[in-house]
């Protein structure tokens, strides 16, 4: 029982809420909401050093026992992902002060950024499957309201279609819990665990399995599924499309990773097979779109769906190894993505426009943007010692090691190709000659600046400190390989 | 009744389908309140069917209902209520906006406003 898990549900949650009294007070609504997430990111990582001390750590919500209340957990994998939350969010709010605009900052965009994290995290922390479902319609609610607001056209039109899509999958995982309750008759995420082992019918379960990966599959945007992602991440504002583009599909990707390796590890026969196939072809079509897109958005749009297969793919794998480097690579990914979004944001506010062939010459008059840009797409492929290297040779190693010789050669060649498609932002947008812009001279870039460049120089900490940071994430990996240290915590306590 | 709930729940999910392809945005919203109907009575389905007692588990109830279907479904009701909303309001903006309800006119192209 250790009651700090609910802190970063909680403090976004309160903000929020107090925001909401002084929507017309932008200095208020500023500087609360920058303050509550600081205060959120004290939480996290007082709770990761925790979980690294003394193991799991579990809550049982009104003192309600595990199996019959719903219970909070935090193993190492969410306490690490609710802390890069905090960090990313923390970031993109400074961010915002300058660049979202006084109209949108009046409009509750910062009481629906806080909701939006409290559904986040609580879908990280949560250990109740249909209390996962609650959480994902928090975020998704949330994510409705930022996507909307400011109502451009654009955005309108991609809203309809993003609600839509998200409106399918939640029926959908309302199903997939409803046929899981009717095998094993509880929600508790341990203790469904507990109970599937015991039954013996393995298609039905097979059949359960797939179900979520459909569902976790539309959030998460994997291979068939991920068709309404590069259109509706266009429409918003940078802030937002950093938020997007690291937070949420993350938490599908999550949730596909807690239920593969928690509740559908008995047959992995087909289940695995199905996501590791899934994962390649997710692989193959982001490459694709992120090496055919002359628009600086859409290609690092196409970036989220390329990572998002790598990862799938070290889980797809199942060893312990495999698993470290999918944990490291979303923690990394979920970085390096927030600032390429938000440094393309600078990039626009310059410009004024988001296609490639009327850019040029930044690096001349922005040579830091130009630099931190450069280093967060290096991190971003996976140039050694940058963020990205360790998780890519963990999953690819472990991928050659589990005799998965195409998927892992896939994953190298992808690297390959994402060091294209940002270079040629780079050797394009940055270098050339330079030109004059029409509202270059509004544009505060040194503010701006300041969020994408400290959370490169994460990526950069991160990379050159795999060493020191491997036991947390290997303690998080031991967790997601031996499901029945999550049960123990959970259930016998 | 648990085949009759099954075929209500088909014929539900099929209704939803059929609109939810149609291109006019109100059908659409129909179409996903006619889903999570249909999902949440599947819900119920799944729970169990049962009669006839409260659902209060004593040393020696005979019988008992399983309350946490309802509970659950309470739960999934508000939200889609919440949703539907949100998204009627959506579709009334946008078609001041855009001037059309019509799907096919709201494809679009990237980049153009």
């Amino acid at each position: 029982m250790n009651n700090l898990i609910i802190l970063p549900i909680l403090i976004p949650l309160i903000t929020g809420v107090i925001l909401i009294f002084f929507t017309k007070n932008i200095p208020v609504q500023r500087w609360v909401s920058a303050a509550g997430f600081l205060l959120m990111i004290v939480a996290a990582g007082m709770l990761v050093s925790h979980v690294y001390q003394d193991g799991i750590q579990t809550m049982h919500l009104s003192n309600w026992e595990a199996p019959y209340g719903i219970t909070l957990v935090s193993d190492m994998f969410s306490a690490l992902l609710v802390l890069t939350t905090s960090i990313i969010s923390f970031f993109v709010v400074l961010y915002s002060f300058k660049s979202i605009g006084e109209e949108r900052e009046k409009f509750y965009y910062y009481p629906v950024v806080s909701f939006l994290i409290v559904g986040v995290n609580g879908a990280f922390t949560t250990g109740d499957i249909f209390n996962l479902f609650v959480f994902f319609e928090v975020m998704l609610m949330s994510s409705y309201v930022l996507l909307v607001l400011g109502g451009t056209k654009i955005q309108l039109r991609e809203s309809i279609k993003y609600i839509l899509v998200n409106i399918i999958s939640s029926a959908l995982f309302v199903i997939a819990v409803a046929y899981l309750y009717s095998v094993v008759g509880t929600l508790n995420m341990a203790h469904i665990s507990l109970r599937l082992s015991e039954v013996s019918d393995l298609t039905i379960i097979t059949v359960i399995a797939v179900l979520f990966l459909i569902v976790f599959g539309l959030k998460g945007a994997i291979f068939p599924l991920y068709f309404w992602l590069p259109g509706s991440y266009y429409a918003p504002p940078a802030p937002v499309m950093a938020l997007f583009g690291a937070l949420l599909t993350k938490v599908g990707v999550y949730s596909i990773t807690r239920t593969y390796t928690l509740f559908f590890y008995h047959d992995t026969g087909y289940t695995h097979e199905l996501l590791q196939i899934m994962a390649i072809l997710t692989i193959i079509a982001g490459v694709i779109g992120a090496v055919a897109f002359t628009d600086i958005k859409k290609i690092v749009i196409y970036n989220i769906i390329v990572a998002v297969g790598v990862i799938l793919f070290g889980v797809s794998v199942f060893t312990e190894n495999s698993l470290a480097g999918s944990v490291f690579y979303i923690i990394h990914d979920m970085n390096i993505k927030a600032a390429l979004f938000l440094l393309i944001g600078i990039v626009i506010s310059i410009t004024g426009t988001s296609d490639l062939n009327k850019i040029h010459g930044l690096i001349h008059r922005y040579p830091g943007v130009a630099w931190t840009f450069f280093i967060a797409s290096a991190a971003l492929a996976g140039i050694p010692p940058l963020s990205g290297f360790a998780g890519k040779l963990l999953i690819v190693r472990s991928g050659f090691e589990a005799e998965d010789y195409i998927g892992a050669a896939f994953v190298l060649m992808s690297s390959l190709l994402v060091l294209f498609s940002v270079m040629k932002i780079f050797i394009r947008g940055f270098w050339g000659a330079p030109r004059a812009y029409k509202n270059e001279e509004n544009a505060p870039v040194k503010w701006l600046l300041f969020a994408p460049a400290l959370l490169t120089a994460f990526a950069v900490l991160y990379g050159f400190g795999t060493e020191a940071i491997y036991p947390v994430i290997s303690m998080a990996a031991e967790t997601l390989a031996n499901p029945e240290i999550y049960i123990n915590a959970v259930l016998k306590e | 009744m648990e085949i009759l709930m099954a075929f209500l729940v088909g014929i539900l999910f099929m209704t939803a389908t059929y609109l939810m392809l149609s291109k006019s945005l109100l059908r659409i919203i129909i179409g996903t309140g006619l889903l999570s109907h249909g999902a949440h009575l599947l819900l119920l389905t799944m729970g169990g069917l049962k009669r006839g007692a409260a659902p209060l588990l004593g040393e020696n109830a005979p019988a008992y209902a399983d309350p946490l279907p309802q509970a659950l479904i309470l739960t999934a009701i508000v939200i889609s209520f919440g949703v539907t909303a949100f998204f009627l309001v959506l579709a009334y903006r946008a078609y001041q906006e855009l001037g059309t309800d019509n799907m096919d006119r709201l494809r679009g192209k990237e980049g153009h406003e």
